[in-house]
C-alpha cells in the first residue's frame, strides 16, 4: 500500500442546513413576513411567553407560530389558545430544530398572509446555535430562576442571538435576582446585546418588546420596498 | 446532544469526497470554532458511531481547535480571544462582538490512500 497523502476539501459540515435557511430566509424576505426564533432551556417560560406575545399582537398583526418539542402536541394546543395558526414540529430524539424542518412544516402555509412567524425552538441551550433556521431575529429566553450566570455557562448561544428577554420578573424579588450580575453576564459573552427584562404573566415590560417588534418589522418592509 | 448527527454528516461529506477521486480515506481533518456549539469529545466519540459499517470505519478523526478571533474597534486590530465567556480584547479590555473567526464546523482536508 502506498503512502497516505494529504488532500485538501474544506466543506462546510454545515452546508445543506445553510442552503436550506438561505432558502427560508429569502422566502420570508419576499412574503414580507418576519421571522423570531425563540431557544431557551426548558422551563424558561418560552410557551407562556409566546402565548402573550401572539395574543398581544393579534389585534394588529397576522401572526403564527412553528413549536418544536421532542415529545406531545401540548405546547401547541396551549398556544392553539390565542387562536393564532399554530403546527407543532415533533422531533422525536432530535434536540433541535433543523432548517429543513421549518420548511417541511411551512409547506401548506401562505406566508404572504402573515406579518409575524415565531418558531419556538427545543427547549436546550447547547444544540439549536449551530442551526440557522433562517430567522430574522434570535431571542434567546432566561428566567429569573436560572441563575445570573447563564450566559457564561452557555455563551455560544448568547452569541448567536440577537436580543435577550429575562423572563418571570414577577419572581425576581423573591429569588433575589441580581439584575445587575446578569446585565454583566450577556454584556461579557455579547457586548452590547438587546436585553428585555419582562413578566408575561404580569404584562409588566411588555409592550417595550412588542414595539420593538412592530419597529423590526417596519424596517425589514422598507428595505424591501426601497 | 446533536455531536452524532454533526458527526454523520462530516462522514457523508467525507465518503463523497472519497467517492469523487476513488479513494480510501485513513483520516479526516476538522476545523472546529470554539463558537461552533459542538464539544469536541462528544463529537470524538460519536464519530466512531457514525463510521460504523461505512468505507470510514477504522479511521481517525483529527480535530484542529479554532479560537475566537474579534476586531477590536479601539486597537483596529484582529485579536484571538482567551475565553468565549469574555468577548474584549485581551490587550485593551474594549468590549467588541465582531466576530471574524470560531465558528467553523468544517472538514478541511483528507488523508487518503490509493
Amino acid at each position: 500500500m502506498s503512502e497516505p497523502r494529504l488532500i485538501e476539501v474544506r466543506r462546510n459540515v454545515l452546508k445543506q442546513n445553510d442552503v436550506i435557511a438561505r432558502a427560508l430566509r429569502d422566502q420570508f424576505h419576499a412574503a414580507g413576513v418576519f421571522v423570531v426564533s425563540l431557544v431557551s432551556s426548558p422551563g424558561s417560560g418560552k410557551t407562556t411567553f409566546l402565548e402573550k406575545t401572539l395574543t398581544q399582537l393579534q389585534p394588529r398583526y397576522r401572526v403564527a407560530a412553528l413549536v418544536g418539542d421532542l415529545a406531545t402536541e401540548n405546547d401547541a394546543v396551549r398556544l392553539a389558545r390565542s387562536k393564532a395558526p399554530v403546527k407543532q414540529i415533533t422531533t422525536g430524539t432530535l434536540c433541535h430544530l433543523e432548517a429543513a424542518m421549518v420548511q417541511n412544516a411551512l409547506q401548506d402555509w401562505d406566508l404572504h398572509q402573515l406579518d409575524f412567524l415565531f418558531i419556538e425552538n427545543v427547549g436546550n441551550l447547547v444544540c439549536p446555535s449551530s442551526y440557522d433556521l433562517g430567522e430574522n431575529l434570535r431571542l434567546v429566553l432566561m428566567s429569573v430562576t436560572e441563575g445570573e450566570d447563564k450566559p457564561q455557562k452557555y455563551p455560544t448561544i448568547f452569541n448567536s442571538a440577537d436580543v435577550a428577554v429575562i423572563t418571570k420578573n414577577e419572581l425576581s424579588g423573591a429569588v433575589e435576582f441580581d439584575w445587575d450580575a446578569a446585565r454583566k453576564s450577556i454584556e461579557s459573552v455579547r457586548p452590547g446585546m438587546r436585553i428585555f427584562r419582562l413578566s408575561a404573566k404580569t404584562g409588566e415590560g411588555m409592550s417595550e418588546y412588542l414595539d420593538f417588534l412592530s419597529r423590526q418589522l417596519a424596517e425589514q418592509r422598507a428595505v424591501v420596498h426601497s | 446532544m446533536h455531536e452524532l448527527s454533526i458527526a454523520m454528516g462530516i462522514v457523508e461529506a467525507a465518503m463523497d469526497e472519497a467517492r469523487q477521486r476513488n479513494v480510501q480515506v485513513s483520516a479526516v481533518h476538522l476545523r472546529l470554532g470554539a463558537l461552533s456549539g459542538v464539544v469536541k469529545d462528544a463529537l470524538l466519540f460519536s464519530y466512531e458511531v457514525a463510521c460504523q459499517d461505512t468505507p470510514l470505519e477504522g479511521s481517525r478523526l483529527l480535530i484542529e481547535e479554532i479560537p475566537v478571533m474579534v476586531f477590536c474597534p479601539q486597537c483596529k486590530e484582529k485579536r484571538v480571544l482567551e475565553s468565549v465567556q469574555l468577548f474584549s480584547c485581551p490587550e485593551c479590555a474594549s468590549p467588541t462582538g465582531e466576530v471574524l473567526q470560531g465558528k467553523e464546523l468544517e472538514v478541511y482536508a483528507l488523508e487518503v490512500e490509493e
